[in-house]
């Protein structure tokens, strides 16, 4: 299955509607921010690189992967849900820009909670799922 | 809705096929954890090089966020990198954790100093 046509379809599905929803995820999150700041009295200038969206998918996905992976032993929505979709969702390549973007300390810091926050959220995600099928 | 504010979401779409189906290539070739490490650092290196290049906003969310975001994986990692420290200790768990790090930040700082060094 997974090297089938049919697999590397439910791939590129999954990888579509993944990226799809990171990319609303960070423009929520982005309006969010936004508000927040205006209302605390300051500016975030726009398309500055916050991390909140990409913190925000790579947490929920973490979550959700480990999840999917203890309770679902079912080929099919392991790549349409996960390779395809969460995977998609979640990203490294962003968190690395985003950790750079920010400067030090704040990108340190922003690694450091990235690491602590995902790696959780995975643990919990597997511990709530139960043992692997 | 304008035929504009669908663009960009389309565009990051196609890119997060493609590099959703590329990453699954390269799990089919190489596997497990190391795989992940290659995604990561070989993603990590191509944003670098798009995001010091003056592409347009268009290959910035098709090729950027779309591809490289889909193309490297946090969940993934997590994961395994989890499921490493349940099986084989916190140590190794730790180092795996690093190691993706190390590669991915080194990569993309790469991928800027030869895309702006190309373009200067």
């Amino acid at each position: 299955m997974e090297r089938t046509s049919h697999g590397v379809l439910l791939v590129a599905v999954g990888g579509f509607l993944g990226a799809v929803a990171r990319y609303a995820t960070d423009a929520a999150a982005s309006g969010l921010v936004a508000l927040a700041t205006r209302g605390a009295g300051l500016t975030v200038l726009d398309g500055t690189a916050t991390g909140v969206g990409t913190l925000t998918a790579n947490v929920l996905g973490s979550f959700a992967l480990g999840l999917l992976l203890t309770r679902t032993s079912s080929e099919r929505i392991r790549l349409l849900v996960g390779t395809g979709a969460l995977s998609s969702f979640t990203t490294y390549s962003t968190f690395v820009s985003d950790a750079v973007a920010l400067g030090t300390p704040t990108g340190a810091w922003y690694v450091a909670v990235s690491y602590v926050t995902g790696l959780t959220a995975a643990a919990l995600g597997l511990a709530v799922g139960g043992r692997d099928p | 809705m304008t035929v504009e504010s669908l663009l960009a979401p389309a565009l990051v779409g196609v890119g997060g096929a493609l590099g959703a189906v590329s990453r699954h290539a390269v799990g089919l070739r190489v596997g497990g954890d190391r795989s992940v490490l290659a995604v990561n650092a070989l993603g990590s290196f191509a944003l670098g090089a798009v995001a010091a290049a003056p592409v347009g906003s268009a290959a910035t969310l098709l090729f950027g966020v779309g591809f490289c975001g889909a193309f490297t994986t946090f969940s993934s990692f997590a994961v395994g990198t989890v499921r490493a420290a349940n099986e084989t200790g916190g140590r190794a768990a730790a180092a795996v954790a690093a190691l993706n790090l190390a590669a991915a930040l080194v990569a993309f700082l790469l991928g800027s100093l030869v895309s702006g060094g190309l373009l200067n």
